[in-house]
């Protein structure tokens, strides 16, 4: 068995991973990527369509593009990146954390290291999980799954299709099976509204003609050995119009019925999850309740572009260098998700430090307004255009932001939208 | 008589209304910078597409017999600009019809100013193998 | 696809978890045996979609031949085990009462379990069923605590029958759809829709839900199997719902209710309904049913969420009788029907295999012991039940044990490969004999990785990469 020390081990090597990585690097740590996929890039690597990095390259990039980019960026650094490999086992309980690594190429590896940062990505909701009943015939996909199949593989998982949730990968996989001589039937979502961005509707479902069916819920699986059709059902003041059910006749159903961080190692490392993003709830220095453990990216909420994965996990990489030369947070104050704001990351700010927070909202809305309170006065106050589910919200808080935290008695800092 | 567009540029989508001025001069509103006008004329005046899609991998037979369980069947490939919609069925028989031998560099010109349009289609990734 | 010599000894029609106890049991003689089956894999009926409990020997009188049969065959598991190397544990039953009636219908449970002589049965009181089992509900007044009963993954002790009888020198034809019988002279000629025929002297009747048809085409017994179905969900190991011991509701008179079960893989699997279905190859969940299981876990286990659920799938029970059929055919020579195989039918398989076996031998069987005859089954390493330091050791001989291939389920290429090697060549096949696809994912991330195994293994094209039919195929066009 192979025994390597490392200030820092990266888990996963996506965007997220990477670019923590390049940060402990610039800070003079030395540190490893562990990526169980055969290259670096994680999921940018099947998304072959436009629309990444316009804020991060100022360049609208494909997926496979904007993970080279940051690829190279590795190189003439230190960073080792062990690719094919996975982490089967996480001891995270002691100051020097020790992970057991598998690969073919090297066996088991025995990590030492004394920061984690996890950033392992997540993974996409399937029909288990939404409970959608019937038959269980082959030709039920995730999006995902058949994105990797059409984009890398080269295969074609079927040829009349049915998209089931409106999320991004659904609506991209509509354009894409559409662009290899599929025909796309229907887009169904359960919700009033897309779960997608709006240039995803535009751009993959109203090029092709593709009826999106919203309110509906997918409601039975018909097919004895490979799918031959699904059934829907409208949705009316959320009573189910059952009379109203109809079947739309395919031989392929994918799924895009969001996305799960991928937690696994982190709850075998102890680290404690916040119920509304299954991701670790972490503090102003994007650390969870386990000392040295850190988190970025998706693992830690599931983001809409990967540049604010990006710069997100940059802070990560660069919190982790700092935390490990013995930076720690000077005073930091719970926030709390007020109204109309499904959760905050991270959950905890500095009030000495200049605060980066993403949050999501709950309600789709034009000409907005995002308050700060701390202890019910509002101290930040910010107008937004539009704001809806699907897209992210960013908010910055300053020390002057936060200024009357430091005289309030028990002080609550709450975001709220309306 | 005005039309509604959402603005596609960025993710933050504007809602834009569009009053028609003449045969080729629109007023656009509702755009937060001047892309949503740009967007606008290029949508509702001459509509095109960023086209993205992959195209088949030449390799030499013991290659393609990897044992690698990762091996890159197809390579993304991106077009440089976007291309007039009504014809992007062409553009994308063009590049199904492309035979890209390994290896190749991400950046790398497989179409050159197709049909005259300027725009070019080339590889968004780099395969060594 | 491979044709038949012979002629057999016997041929046992189906390769369930009766099937194949049937065939390896009498692999230990000098026989010339055939197990046939019309599904591409084994344990692709009956046997793959139950609850895989090891009963406690008590839900039915020993007046019946399942119950006597249930009790033999409950206590030759651990041999078994050891022997076959499937993943079994005996971590008992609880049976939970709820209202003061149904502790009247636990009174007599355990005394009919006294009655067939069930070691360790005992009573309890609401304190000690609680200790038993915390996860149950607080309000449960008592029940019943059965520590020899166990949790058993039905498929892959099939799948493990299976192998061994093979090692022994039993011919094993898959995709053989029994279509047509006659005899000749002395023996059964048996031939498959696909063509195939083979002869046997004895058939053995292990047909499942479509015994009643293959009895017709022997002109044996008339009868009919009606098919009742059982809708499960299955629980993502991380659930708070997991109870350390399988947990019954007190029975009803068609069936044994909906249970909690901690699987031996670490899921958690409740269900089963009960409801009778016309086709015989309807294996579709229904809201209606799904919901039911929901709500009756949840009365005797709180903590179970819908949340958890990773998949849902269902079984049918071949239902003939109250009682099995099992017995030499009164109406055609040299057939034996066994038939009605519903529950406790996977407890009492061994000891349907030791039965059958001793009709064989009344019937004129000779059965000589062969010295060749080795019982033990090679045993395959399973990454996710090693530590760091021994899959360290493995990987030396085999780099392919460590590349995770299934991440949620920890299952190494080496395992998908010797799966392969093994015969399970199609997605299912794969996913109960490895479990990868079984996880959380359900097969979101590794089903490319399988698939290119696959074919990298056999030769096969995409065109024959099947979930688990002929009809299932997986991909539908190549770029």
């Amino acid at each position: 068995m192979k025994d390597l020390f490392f200030d820092a081990v990266v888990i996963g090597g996506g965007a997220a991973g990477m670019a923590a990585a390049l940060e402990l690097d610039a800070a003079g740590l030395s540190c490893a990527v562990i990526e169980r996929e055969e290259q670096l890039g994680g999921i940018l690597t099947q998304c072959i369509h436009n629309g990444f990095g316009l804020i991060e390259f100022n360049e609208e990039l494909s997926g496979p593009e904007f993970a080279e980019r940051i690829e190279e960026k590795l190189q003439g650094t230190n960073i080792r990146s062990f690719t094919s490999t996975t982490v089967m086992e996480l001891d995270a309980g002691s100051e020097n954390k020790v992970l057991f690594c598998y690969s073919a190429l090297w066996g088991v590896l025995r990590l030492s290291c004394n920061a984690i940062v996890l950033a392992m990505g997540c993974r996409e909701r399937n029909r288990g999980n939404i409970r959608i009943p019937g038959d269980r015939p082959a030709g039920v996909y995730t999006a995902g799954l058949a994105q990797r199949l059409v984009n890398i593989e080269g295969y074609v998982p079927g040829k009349d299709i049915v998209i089931i949730g409106s999320g991004d990968i659904g609506l991209i996989m509509a354009r894409r099976m559409s662009w290899v001589g599929c025909k796309v039937h229907a887009v169904v979502e359960i919700l009033p509204y897309p779960s997608g961005l709006t240039r995803n509707i535009v751009q993959c479902l109203n090029d092709f003609d593709i009826p999106l069916y919203l309110s509906h819920l997918t409601t039975n699986i018909i097919g004895r050995d490979r799918v031959e059709g699904v059934e829907i059902t409208p949705l009316e003041n959320g009573a189910l119009m059952s009379d109203k059910a109809f079947t739309i006749p395919c031989d392929t159903i994918l799924l895009s019925v969001g996305l799960v961080p991928e937690n696994e190692l982190s709850r075998m490392a102890g680290v404690e999850l916040n119920p509304m993003t299954n991701g670790p709830l972490v503090d102003s220095m994007l650390m969870t309740n386990v000392p040295g453990i850190f988190a970025c990216g998706n693992v830690l909420h599931v983001h809409d572009l990967v540049d604010y994965v990006v710069e997100e996990s940059r802070r990560a990489g660069k919190y982790a260098a700092q935390w490990l030369k013995g930076r720690r947070p000077v005073r930091e104050v719970r926030v709390k998700a007020g109204a109309n704001v499904r959760y905050l990351a991270p959950v905890r700010v500095d009030v000495q430090a200049d605060n980066k927070l993403y949050m999501r909202t709950l309600i789709v809305k034009n000409d907005a307004v995002l308050e700060v309170r701390v202890n019910n006065r509002v101290v930040k106050s910010i107008r937004k255009n539009h704001i809806q589910p699907s897209e992210m919200i960013q908010l910055q808080l300053s020390p002057k932001d936060l200024e009357s935290v430091l005289s309030a008695p028990d002080p609550v800092v709450e975001v709220s939208i309306n | 008589m005005s039309e509604e567009l959402i603005c596609i540029t960025c993710p933050l989508g504007c809602h834009l209304t569009i009053e028609r001025k003449g045969d080729d001069e629109l007023l656009v509103s509702g755009n937060r910078c001047p892309r949503g006008v740009k967007y606008a004329n290029e949508e509702l005046l001459s509509p095109k597409r960023m086209v993205t899609a992959t195209a088949r991998v030449l390799r030499l037979p013991q290659e393609s017999q990897a044992d690698s369980l990762g091996l890159v069947a197809r390579l993304p490939v991106r077009s440089t600009g976007a291309y007039p919609k009504e014809t992007v069925g062409d553009l994308l028989q063009a590049i199904y019809a492309l035979e890209v031998p390994v290896p190749v560099k991400r950046g790398t010109v497989l179409i050159s100013n197709f049909k005259g349009s300027g725009v070019d289609v080339i590889a968004s990734r780099t395969l060594l193998e | 696809m491979q044709n038949a010599s012979g002629p057999f000894d016997v041929c046992i029609i189906g390769a369930g978890v009766s099937g194949a106890n049937i065939a390896r049991r009498l692999s230990a003689y000098d026989l010339n045996l055939a197990l046939v089956d019309s599904e591409p894999d084994v344990s692709f009926g009956v046997s793959k979609a139950n609850s895989g409990i090891v009963h406690g020997g008590f839900h039915h009188n020993k007046k019946h031949l399942k119950a006597r049969l249930e009790l033999q065959g409950a206590m030759m598991f651990d041999r078994l085990r050891q022997e076959l190397d499937f993943p079994f544990k005996r971590c008992g039953i609880v049976v939970a009462a709820m209202h003061e009636d149904e502790m009247r219908a636990i009174d007599q449970l355990y005394m009919q379990g006294v009655d067939n002589g069930v070691i360790g049965i005992e009573m309890c009181s609401r304190e000690r069923i609680l200790e038993l089992e915390p996860k149950l509900h607080p309000d449960t007044l008592g029940g019943l605590w059965v520590p020899g009963g166990g949790i058993v993954e039905p498929y892959r002790f099939v799948f493990s029958l299976v192998e061994n009888a093979v090692q022994n020198g039993v011919q094993l034809l898959t995709g053989f759809a029994v279509s047509r019988a006659a005899r000749q002279g002395e023996l059964w000629q048996v031939e498959a829709a696909d063509g195939r025929t083979l002869q046997a002297r004895y058939v053995v009747n292990a047909a499942g839900l479509f015994a009643d048809k293959v009895s017709a085409m022997f002109g044996a017994e008339d009868y009919t199997i009606k098919a009742r179905k059982g809708e499960y969900y299955l629980l993502d190991r991380m659930t708070k719902a997991k109870p350390d011991r399988v947990v019954f509701p007190v029975p009803t008179s068609v069936s044994k209710g909906m249970l909690v079960i901690p699987t031996v893989e670490g899921t958690v699997l409740i269900g089963p309904t009960a409801e009778l279905v016309d086709d015989k190859r309807n294996l579709a969940t229904t809201k209606d049913q799904l919901d039911k299981i929901l709500s009756s876990a949840r009365t005797m286990i709180p903590a179970v969420s819908e949340y958890d659920v990773i998949t849902s799938f269902a079984g049918l029970r071949p239902t003939l009788d109250e009682d099995f059929y099992i017995d030499m055919s009164a109406k055609v020579p040299d057939f034996v029907q066994v038939a009605g195989i519903q529950s406790p039918g996977l407890t009492a398989s061994p000891a349907i295999g030791e039965y059958v076996k001793d009709l064989l031998k009344k019937a004129g069987l000779k059965l000589l012991e062969k010295a060749s005859y080795d019982p033990f089954v090679v045993k395959r390493p399973h990454v996710k039940d090693l530590s760091p330091y021994e899959v360290d050791e493995l990987a030396a001989r085999d780099p392919a044990y460590a590349n995770m291939v299934c991440r949620c389920e920890k299952v190494s290429e080496a395992e998908i490969v010797a799966a392969v090697k093994a015969g399970h060549t199609t997605l299912d096949g794969i996913k109960y004999f490895t479990r990868a696809q079984m996880g959380r994912c359900q097969g979101g991330f590794c089903t490319y990785k399988i698939i290119k195994i696959i074919m990298r293994e056999t030769g096969l094209s995409w065109e024959a990469i099947t979930k688990n039919s002929n009809a299932s195929q997986i991909l539908k066009d190549v770029l």
